[in-house]
């Protein structure tokens, strides 16, 4: 049974979620609106990795391999300039939708187990990602001409 | 000369007792320094309740005002603004000329030199930048002939998505909370309902400061038979909530565990309408579940508000037969503030409260034409309450504009006046076009804004009837017309249109700011697919803007094809929709309990509350409301900066009586000036004797993000709140910082873009002039 493994993924997924929104709140807060939704974000996604550990815990026994990590070259430290916002959100979204992912397959697993706890877990938690991609997602197409169009 | 009544000592004037619909008995204010020649109609242009005046003249000046008696808003009333604030357009420093930035001065110059340079200007960005690198940021105060000019110019002429107005300060969440929750702008009742209703709820609205006119209606309505209860909720002790049946005094911030106590209270006692709800409704188990957690004690512990006022409010809210409600700014310009405006609408939706006789929901506004604003979509909407999401609304523009519709930017919402701000600090826009508004006293920290008007690569345009704070800034300031010497037509908060007729010319040179659009316009050289003129083919008066406008509503929640110059000026004021079918316009919206949902008519797919993230036509599809009205609960999330070790004190800004806006006009009145010189700092009586602090005293109030010296004004509200109007800037006093907006934040509420200034945390220290 590979359900530890990739709940594991899914851990690592929701706690580079909480510090690359934690970060962005940071790196941009000179914008109007972003230092505070992206620390509501940040919290939410330290709330939902706070819900994984209970499972992990729960089916650690049945781990076979060691959890897969995602690697990937996202959230380049020192990015900066105008395109450095749209960069990041960019990055943003494809973590939300590594998450979001996650979440779609294990709750597939939790039906299939019928374990009800871990199904409403994935259910309140995948509803909460696709909040958080949903306002990246418009807050992209906002910035996308003016960065690549009139910015210099 | 004939004063009716001295509105400075007694602003509301003496009591008329009734009850009734439009038994509202007249009374003439009047207001005059010379016997006038003859009278122009008009509507006054100092608040949203838009009272209808007729304009005194002599010898081509004003010589002052009277209110119309057979006017449906005031009666024949007027406030002291509506008497004495017309004295402004008299004011010797009226600006005449345009002026010119040469060598770091301002300099007299013509309109040819100021027009071509702005339009070598904008060509030449255009050029390089595109059309994305000009923005423009009006106001609530134009006509709307002039905004539906601005918007076509920007809209269909260059193509920028950068256009908003000031409005975004003061009223953007009475629109987002309407269209949130029935899916269009458009205040659903009349103030008629004001003469029969057996209860009024003000949230956050010091309606005896603002509209001093509809408060003598309520105070009337006091006097007479039958009076209705009375709920206030705000965290002062307000002209307004001294006269509450309940007044409920919530912490800063603290507005949604109030409502949602509130509703909870309501819904839990089954003081509900089931079949209203089954049948016009969404979202009841939802918000039933989010506002179960919040029992009067629970609200009490957060708010302050006592548990047992709180039962007595909602026990009057939850009996009544009729109900009127009003939300301003103590709501509008605090944490949550859409959220919070809408729990107002889901109390009227909860009770069916709604689209009848006695019963109406105002999400005020502020200023005189913040509606037109809106509605011409010289702001962040688009015209007509089209929505940015539904390519056919989009492409019905362009049919009425004959351009292509991708030459209309709606790839993502307008861009809000914030937003527009932040691209001008980050270099991406470079124009910026501010017309009859005077940001650097109205915006939030100041000090950034200040510093963004005056970067090397921006270029300043100012359109103003008075040199303010921001024309300083600016590299071209074009001398504007004002009310009473241009004519056109506007909407007061409750949907009532009025033509205002001019009655004088403008001083020097002034022009409309009608005819400075067109001019840019043409000397642009925009013209349609078809390679016809925009605009000037076929507008050469506001008249046939207005008659163009009016297609523009054809079918439209705001539809005007009813009326014409010459209807409105027949009578004194008319409630859109005014069509073929309601000739005469229309008192209640959503009688049927049909709203603005279906999705091709609605202005909006709605947002989410919390995060403002924008919901898309497919997913409002499978919602697919289709005339039920949205019930949103939202729960409370607590502010993001609260009173700490270091800044230990609420601050909260507010309007007082005599004063409008930045006070560029109600300044120049010697009554209202008088009556009101100067900023100050109110503080409680307890922390007065904390500080040490006495009445008059020169106080330093201190934020994160900068410092004022105020004269201390002792009492009247709660310990660990301070409150500074925020009219006063630099122009007629420049020895002191005061302006109330160097401390406040630039956040945003998510959803309506609107910046929180009803709080910030402050220290105060007693200074030794
Ligand atoms: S209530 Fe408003 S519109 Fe009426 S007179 Fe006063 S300022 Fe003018």
């Amino acid at each position: 049974m590979h359900l530890a493994t990739y709940l594991g993924l899914l851990e690592d997924s929701e706690k580079q979620l909480t510090d690359a929104f934690e970060h962005v709140a940071e790196k941009h807060r000179d914008e109007p609106d972003i230092e505070q939704i992206c620390q509501k974000f940040s919290a939410w996604s330290r709330n939902h990795h706070g819900q994984i550990l209970g499972f992990v815990e729960k089916y650690l026994e049945e781990q076979e391999d060691e959890p897969d990590k995602l690697k990937r070259d996202l959230f380049a430290r020192n990015r900066s300039g105008a395109l450095a916002l749209l960069r990041d959100l960019h990055d943003l979204w494809l973590l939300t939708q590594q998450v979001q992912l996650c979440w779609t397959v294990i709750r597939q697993a939790a039906l299939g187990l019928r374990d009800e706890e871990l199904k409403a877990c994935a259910t309140e938690c995948a509803a909460r990602t696709k909040r958080q991609t949903d306002w990246l997602l418009g807050r992209v197409k906002q910035a996308a001409p003016q960065t690549l169009l009139v910015a210099e | 000369m004939p004063e009716t009544r001295d509105s400075i000592t007694d602003i509301w004037g003496p009591r008329t007792g009734f009850e009734g619909q439009e038994q509202w008995p007249a009374r003439i204010d009047e207001h005059t320094t010379e016997a006038p020649d003859h009278w122009v109609q008009s509507a006054c242009v100092l608040c949203s309740n838009g009272c209808g005046v007729d304009i005194g003249v002599k010898d081509g000046r004003i010589v002052g005002v009277r209110g119309r008696a057979v006017d449906s808003v005031n009666h024949g009333r007027l406030g002291p603004k509506g008497l004495h604030g017309w004295v402004a357009n008299n004011s010797p420093d009226r600006l005449t000329k345009p002026l010119i930035r040469r060598n770091g001065q301002l300099e007299e110059a013509t309109w040819e030199e100021a027009m071509s340079l702005i339009v070598q200007k904008s060509k030449d960005l255009i050029a390089k930048h595109t059309s994305s690198s000009i923005g423009f940021y009006t106001s609530g105060q134009l006509f709307l002939e002039e905004y539906y000019a601005l918007a076509i110019v920007g809209k269909a002429g260059l193509g920028t998505p950068h256009m908003d107005g000031n409005t975004r300060l003061c009223t953007a969440t009475a629109a987002a909370a309407l269209k949130a929750s029935f899916g269009s702008d458009g205040q659903p009742g009349s103030y008629a309902d004001l003469d029969s209703t057996e209860a009024i709820l003000h949230v956050g609205h010091n309606i005896a400061s603002q509209q001093t006119v509809l408060w003598m209606r309520i105070l009337d309505r006091l006097a007479g038979p039958n009076p209705p209860k009375l709920v206030v909720i705000d965290p002062r002790r307000t002209y307004t909530a001294e006269k509450a049946t309940v007044h409920l005094a919530p912490r800063v911030g603290t507005n949604i565990p109030v409502m949602n106590g509130l509703l909870h209270l309501i819904i839990e006692a089954g003081h509900l309408n089931h079949a209203y709800i089954e049948a016009h409704t969404l979202g009841f188990e939802e918000l039933k579940k989010t506002v179960a957690k919040w029992t009067p004690d629970r609200v009490e512990r957060l708010t302050g508000v006592p548990a047992d006022k709180l039962r007595a409010a909602a026990d009057i809210l939850g009996t009544c037969k009729t109900l009127v409600s009003t939300v301003l700014q103590g709501v509008y310009q605090s944490m949550q503030a859409t959220a919070s405006a809408v729990q107002v609408n889901n109390l009227h939706l909860l009770r069916g409260l709604l689209g009848h006789d006695g019963s109406g929901i105002y999400q005020m506004n502020g200023q005189p034409t913040a509606q037109n604003t809106r509605e011409c979509g010289a702001d962040g909407d688009l015209p007509g309450f089209r929505n940015w999401g539904n390519e056919t609304h989009i492409q019905e523009l362009a049919d009425l504009w004959n351009v292509h519709p991708d030459q209309i930017p709606h790839w993502a919402p307008p861009t809000h006046a914030m937003q527009i701000w932040r691209y001008c600090e980050t270099g991406s826009i470079k124009m910026l076009w501010i017309s009859g508004t005077n940001p650097l006293v109205s915006m939030p920290d100041l000090a950034r804004a200040r510093k963004i008007l005056a970067k090397e690569d921006l270029f300043v345009i100012v359109q103003d009837a008075f040199l303010t704070e921001t024309t300083k800034y600016a590299d071209v300031v074009l001398p504007a017309a004002i009310w009473g010497e241009k004519t056109g037509c506007f909407t007061n908060v409750g949907r009532t249109v009025h033509i205002s007729h001019r009655a004088v010319n403008p001083p020097g040179e002034a022009r409309s700011d009608f005819d400075i659009f067109v001019d840019y316009s043409r000397r642009m050289d925009f013209r349609d697919q078809h390679g016809a003129p925009l605009l000037t083919s076929t507008w050469q008066t506001t008249e046939d803007a207005f008659n163009a406008w009016r297609e523009c509503t054809r079918g439209r929640p705001c539809d005007y094809t009813g009326m014409s110059y010459a209807k409105l000026s027949e009578g004194s004021g008319i409630q859109w929709p005014c069509n073929e079918e309601f000739p005469d316009g229309k008192k209640h919206l959503y009688e049927d309990g049909v709203f603005a949902t279906a999705t091709e008519y609605c202005e909006t797919y709605g947002e989410d509350l919390e995060t403002g993230a924008p919901r898309s036509k497919e997913e409002y599809q499978a919602i697919n409301p289709n005339g039920r009205a949205f019930l949103h609960g939202v729960d409370y999330e607590p502010p993001h900066e609260e009173p700490d070790e270091q800044y230990p004190l609420w601050l909260t800004t507010g309007r007082v009586v005599f004063h409008f806006h930045t006070r560029t006009k109600t300044g120049r009145s010697k009554a209202l000036q008088d009556a009101a010189p100067d900023s100050f700092v109110q503080l409680a009586t307890e922390d007065a004797a904390r500080y040490g602090i006495s009445e008059g005293d020169m106080v330093e109030v201190t934020s994160r993000r900068g410092r004022v010296l105020e004269p201390a004004r002792v009492g009247g509200i709660e310990p660990g709140l301070v409150f500074i109007p925020f009219h006063y800037g630099y122009w007629d006093k420049a020895d002191r910082p005061r302006a109330a907006n160097e401390l406040t934040l630039t956040e945003w509420d998510p959803v309506s873009k609107q910046p929180h200034f009803k709080y910030a945390a402050v220290k105060l220290r007693k200074v030794h002039a």
